[in-house]
């Protein structure tokens, strides 16, 4: 049976590639990069949580001090590219689709046939899209052998350090739940607002969502904290409501709060100044009424969807 | 109320433009200095909550499948397909746009993106189309335009991701709720988002397709 293992292990040699061209192109501070992560990958589930956490630390590190640089992959250029496109045509949107399809084929269909560890169905079923897109490609395409390997590294490179963010914060914010930071935000939103309805209490959620999103400039930084202090005590624990809904659905309030900040520079800040507008604001503008409308659908479909039973 | 300090640290640093991975750093150290761990005993949970979110980064596991088509000329055809609709309306051409990001983005498919797609594509051919509808434009209607190609992309892809199972933020509820013994499926996830992508479109859309109507105002 193929486990959740298997595929951080699969994961993981795909890093160990990155460090390796990495290495040989001389970035030494990505080679140190990838080579951490790759460990945590291939080892974390043999290794102890202090080895673990000096890991963690190790990446802060040589992500946060800025000890990476954009390596140079050999790729094909901007004229071949061109070419390709015009024989190959829409189908090379295909193989890109093999992905999601064989997560939802092999989840909905195969779940429990044994293939696949039922409990993480879904993600063992994507890596095994990964591996069949790759095959497909290299049967279609005839690539260079090292070209999916040195490809990804392109775009891992584009990326650069935010590439561990996601997984660094959920870790804050387990933290944070170790450490009683959402308790503290739950009696504080209790103490200091009338949640005393369920409705309420889906509205404190949301518009907390956008709000700490606003202010972080990342829905991913808010999620924890406001799911732990005001989602699970009050809207699943105290009224009842589903926790799946609840957090699909809040995630996506946050959303309309990355749409409204400054502070999500990447998204707002960025564009501005790549379209020379002379207002910074200006992509903020555009998007603030649908921010605020979708806020409100938000809210209501949270509030009708969550405790539906 | 101590621990609420790390809370302040996140927002601080951030609003300081600290790089995000210092900020969690310390974040972590006043946490748990002010929850009272040892520094091993900090390390030691910083270092399991760290190994426990590692699904959360599988969402980069198909960088090399994405990476390889791109190889191939994957924007590029994505490129031509866009311009095959030059003669379209501003409003309709962004309409058209917005649409196809949420689709593509609630396929996995890389598609556009602020530098690579809405600057030197779609926001010329918005602004070329107006031209075409309206005459000589204005500054003013000119970067109000712009800002709408970008904001097009942004609310379509924010709108479409969360469909997609092998995304961040999907991953990061995944691994949240582990942490509070909540066991989900990514697919359970995602179907939540549909009916939000779909009040977005529809939103989103009729916004677009406004702008036509307010051009032709002097």
């Amino acid at each position: 049976m193929i486990t959740l293992e298997h595929i951080y292990i699969l994961s993981g040699a795909l890093i160990a590639a990155y460090a390796v061209l990495s290495l040989r192109e001389g970035l030494f501070g990505n080679a140190a990069f990838w080579g951490l992560l790759a460990a945590s990958f291939l080892l974390g589930s043999h290794l102890g949580n202090f080895a673990n956490g000096l890991i963690a630390i190790a990446l802060v590190v040589v992500g946060g001090f800025g000890l990476m640089r954009k390596g140079a992959p050999r790729t094909t250029s901007p004229e071949e590219r061109r070419a390709s496109a015009e024989s190959h045509g829409s189908w090379l949107f295909a193989p890109a689709l093999i992905l999601p399809l064989t997560a939802l084929i092999g989840t909905a269909f195969f779940k429990h046939s044994g293939l696949a560890d039922p409990k993480q169905a879904t993600l063992v079923f994507l890596g095994l899209g990964v591996l069949l897109a790759l095959a497909l490609c290299y049967a279609w395409l005839r690539p260079p052998v090292l070209a999916p390997l040195e490809e990804g590294r392109r775009l891992v490179d584009t990326i650069g350090w935010p590439v561990v963010l996601p997984q660094m914060l959920a870790a804050l914010g387990a933290v944070f739940a170790l450490a009683g930071v959402g308790d503290a935000v739950g009696k504080l939103a209790s103490d200091y607002l009338p949640l005393g309805t369920p409705t309420a209490a889906v509205i404190c959620y949301c518009v907390g969502m956008a709000a700490f999103t606003a202010a972080m400039g990342n829905a991913f930084a808010a999620f924890p904290v406001m799911t732990a202090g005001v989602g699970l005590p009050l809207i699943v624990h105290r009224y009842g409501g589903d926790p799946i809904a609840m957090s699909a659905i809040g995630m996506l309030a946050g959303f309309c709060g990355t749409l409204m900040t400054p502070m999500a520079a990447n998204f707002n800040l960025v564009p501005a100044a790549l379209l020379e507008l002379p207002d910074r604001n200006g992509v903020i503008k555009a998007q603030l009424p649908t921010a605020l409308i979708l806020l409100v659908a938000n809210t209501v479909l949270m509030a009708v969807l969550v405790y539906r039973h | 109320m101590w621990p609420l300090l790390g809370i302040a640290v996140v927002v601080l640093g951030f609003a300081l433009r600290a790089n995000p991975l210092l900020v969690i750093a310390v974040a972590v150290g006043v946490t748990g200095t002010a929850a009272g761990l040892s520094p091993v005993a900090m390390i030691e949970a910083f270092g399991k909550a760290f190994n426990d979110a590692r699904l959360v980064s599988l969402a980069f596991l198909t960088l090399p499948v994405i990476g390889l088509l791109e190889r191939y000329g994957l924007q590029e055809r994505a490129r031509m397909l866009i311009a095959r609709f030059r003669r379209a309306t501003a409003g309709r051409l962004l309409l058209l746009y917005f649409l196809l990001r949420q689709v593509t983005a609630a396929t996995g498919i890389s598609f556009g993106g602020q530098a690579q797609m809405v600057r030197p594509l779609l926001a010329p051919m918005v602004e070329g189309a107006a031209e075409a509808q309206v005459g000589e434009l204005g500054a003013a209607q000119r970067f109000w335009l712009r800002a709408h190609a970008a904001a097009a992309e942004n609310i379509g892809v924010f709108f479409g991701e969360d469909i997609f199972v092998a995304i961040g933020s999907v991953l990061l509820i995944k691994g949240t709720l582990e942490g509070f013994h909540i066991f989900v499926e990514p697919f359970a996830l995602s179907v939540w988002a549909i009916p939000t992508a779909v009040l977005a479109a529809l939103i989103h859309g009729t916004r677009l397709l406004l702008i036509d109507r307010r051009l032709r105002k002097p």
